[in-house]
């Protein structure tokens, strides 16, 4: 049931990593919401929501990105962001980055407008799936920060579920972090590796041919390291897939 | 001086436990056992939610009133009859300790499980001086004999399998075949110690919590060795760092029931010791004497920071370690340091100093997972970020011990290109059009994607960027 609601238009952020790796995720991320009658914007000022500095402790430059974000998107139309790493980040880290500066009432009015992608399509849009794809097996990998600090778990799930030709086999190691951390990837290179090899066999072991994430971030880490090890599934971003399978494709 | 022994081993020691696979399977098995029995206690979220919240609070109003209620817990303490002494720093801590050793001649002592006796590296200090201590909880008696640390805080030798223990006590046990029957290893064990118990000088604990409102020492464990310690010999002498005291009595009963369920997925432990005094006039048991040891070893500095004051509350559950995926994959050791795990990141650079252990709070992908199952709500993600903020502040003044001593001007510079490149929506667009067009010709071999492209595919950069395609698609236009 939509908890909130529905709005005409929509503002959208594309997040670093779609709109110079994946931008095909991104793009089906509006069309998903276009579908719906929404008109969607995509304001050409955005950038990055400023997580890269903020963890590895440059808090100045964290903000001066985060600052160019709160300008970009301005008015009051909810924010989707197809990313719980990105959303998690400008829901929970922005009025606390700006506590004390002239900028912290906006940035709160600003996380109060952030969706991730699969929870606004289910929390306020309420939407209805037709699947026109072939069967397929399927398994799902949350990112850490969509489940731990966006708060965004049932939603995605709740979407996959409703593609009668999907089957969504369960991970049991499915919460457990990938190892992609950002620089933690290149700074505890080993200790990562031994995280995503992990990663990479308890998905191959559920025998899903695609791994679906709602994280561009992880899906790097895992789908790299499956090519690199020559494992026999696929990754996709939750978007892409979902609109694939409306599309019959 | 030990801190600058293993000033930052970590990744050298990541890569040798990485390497080693009975190690890592060892702590793989041993912490999903530890996580399902956990999850098993917590089943209903409604009880842990209000739980925790409670326990968070009473520890968070502890630290809020923590000279008050020290100075009331000394007072408490010393008209109960509990000599209270007070260490600025391990090697002060250890003085006092091998003081009260001497004056009562003591020459054994039998120990019952103690972080912060590690912290301090007691036994050492005993031995150095003639006296012989005896770790009589059955996990750290078994490092004892190996000669190693604990390398995980509740369950310090969760690293060694039956095979390795098996071995271990047919080699130092006098008498003892090769037995992996684990009843027959814990007899050989509880036989070696029986004659620990009998024969020692004085008993030395630590403290799960010491209580002001009453002057009581409160000691949770499950193997009984913990009461032995502190009753049977003459003098019984706990040592605690100050973060561990409570306002009242009525504070206890929410933690014990957070701790074991947190720590090993037990609804209580088999033993709750409450000491509130020596034996008494006309009592028959109890030891004739107990000091109380105070350490402070950098907590007050810690406790002057209001936001990473928050790391003192923690009550040794050792939850965070158990769920964390760094922490399951090198195992203890690889801390180096005392502490291990989400909470030996967060404590150790803040008590040694991030110039020794810096590195530790970049050793974590921020998951979250241990912030999930810390049952005093300690915020571990966001305070590694504090200390990764204070680990690059040029020349930061204030409470983190070290701050400032991981500024690097290479860091620094490409932290400003980062920032001119996504600070500016014309740069942006420009400086991402290059970097697409150059980043797809570097080899896999350049810098930081070397790292990367040891185990994964390179990636890609996209023909279009999705600015683009948005503008193509008339996304852009309002």
């Amino acid at each position: 049931m939509p908890k909130q609601p529905r709005p005409e238009s929509v503002y959208f952020f594309g997040t670093c990593l779609i709109d110079l790796f994946y931008p095909e995720a991104g793009l089906a991320g509006m069309e998903l919401l276009k579908r719906e009658g929404l008109k969607v914007v995509f304001p050409p000022e955005q950038t990055c929501c400023g997580q890269p500095a903020r963890n590895n402790g440059y808090q100045d430059e964290a903000r001066a990105v985060a600052r160019l974000q709160l300008d970009a998107f301005p008015g009051d139309r909810p924010i989707v962001v197809p990313s719980g790493s990105c959303a998690g980040m400008m829901k929970t880290h922005y009025p606390e980055m700006f506590e004390g500066t002239p900028d912290h009432a906006r940035a709160v009015a600003f996380s109060q407008r952030v969706f991730e992608l699969t929870e606004f399509l289910v929390d306020v849009l309420g939407v209805t799936l037709v699947d026109k794809g072939q069967p397929v097996t399927i398994t799902w990998h949350p990112s850490c920060h969509s489940q731990r600090e966006a708060g965004v778990v049932e939603q995605p799930k709740a979407l996959l579920r409703q593609l009668s030709n999907v089957t969504l086999v369960e991970n049991p190691r499915e919460k457990e972090c990938c190892g992609f951390g950002g620089a933690f990837a290149v700074r505890q290179a080993e200790i990562s590796a031994a995280m995503v090899a992990d990663k990479v066999a308890s998905i191959e072991e559920t025998g899903a041919t695609s791994v679906v994430s709602g994280d561009c971030g992880c899906l790097m880490n895992i789908t790299g390291a499956a090519e690199k090890s020559k494992k026999g599934f696929k990754g996709r971003h939750i978007a892409e897939f979902i609109l694939e399978r409306c599309h019959g494709r | 001086m030990v801190a600058d022994a293993h000033k930052m081993e970590f990744g050298a020691k990541a890569h040798v436990a990485l390497n080693d696979p009975k190690l890592r399977a060892n702590f793989r098995r041993a912490m999903d056992g530890l996580m399902t029995k956990r999850a098993a206690q917590f089943a209903d979220t409604g009880e842990w939610t209000s739980l925790r919240a409670r326990g968070a609070a009473i520890r968070a109003n502890a630290l809020a009133k923590l000279p008050e209620l020290l100075e009331q817990l000394e007072a408490n303490c010393l008209r109960n009859g509990i000599h209270v002494h007070w260490a600025e720093t391990t090697a002060e801590a250890n003085a006092i300790v091998l003081g009260i050793l001497e004056a009562a001649g003591a020459r054994t002592v039998i120990k019952g499980k103690s972080m912060v006796t590690e912290e301090m590296h007691l036994n050492a200090h005993l031995e150095k001086n003639g006296i012989t201590p005896v770790e009589s909880d059955l996990g750290e008696y078994i490092i004892q004999l190996a000669g190693e640390a604990p390398s995980h805080i509740v369950m310090p030798c969760i690293h060694k399998n039956k095979g390795e223990i098996a071995e271990l006590f047919h080699d130092k046990i006098e008498g003892q075949p090769y037995t992996e029957n684990v009843d027959e290893l814990t007899a050989a064990a509880r036989k070696a110690l029986r004659g620990a118990f009998a024969g020692a000088d004085a008993g030395i604990s630590g403290v799960n919590f010491a209580v002001a409102e009453t002057g009581t020492l409160v000691l949770i464990e499950n193997e009984g060795n913990g009461r032995l310690s502190t009753t049977l010999p003459p003098l019984h002498i706990a040592v605690t760092g100050i973060e561990k005291v409570l306002e009242k009595l009525d504070d206890v009963p929410p933690l014990l029931s957070l701790l074991p369920r947190s720590a090993t997925g037990q609804p209580i432990t088999t033993y709750v010791n409450m000491i509130s005094s020596p034996r008494k006039d006309g009592e028959k048991d109890g030891p004739k004497a107990v000091h109380l040891v105070l350490l402070d070893n950098g907590r007050s500095r810690v406790h002057g920071d209001t936001e990473l004051r928050d790391t003192l509350r923690c009550i040794r559950c050792a939850a965070c370690m158990n769920h964390c995926p760094v922490y399951t994959r090198v195992g203890g050791h690889t801390y180096t340091f005392t502490y291990p795990g989400p909470i030996g990141k967060l404590l150790t650079p803040q008590l040694e100093g991030i110039d020794c252990a810096g590195d530790q709070p970049h050793a974590s992908t921020l998951c979250r997972a241990c912030a999930d199952v810390c049952p005093v709500q300690i915020p571990i993600p966001d305070l590694l970020v504090r200390l990764r903020t204070e680990s690059v502040r040029p020349a930061a003044p204030g409470a983190v011990k070290g701050a400032g001593s991981m500024a690097s001007s290479s860091e620094t510079m490409g932290w400003k290109g980062w920032t001119l490149l996504y600070g500016s929506p014309l740069i942006y667009r420009i400086g991402t059009k290059m970097l697409g067009w150059f980043g797809n010709l570097m080899p896999s071999s350049a810098p930081m994607l070397k790292q990367w492209t040891s185990v994964r595919t390179k990636p890609k950069f996209a023909p279009k960027s999705l600015h683009e395609l948005a503008r193509e698609k008339g996304f852009c236009d309002e």
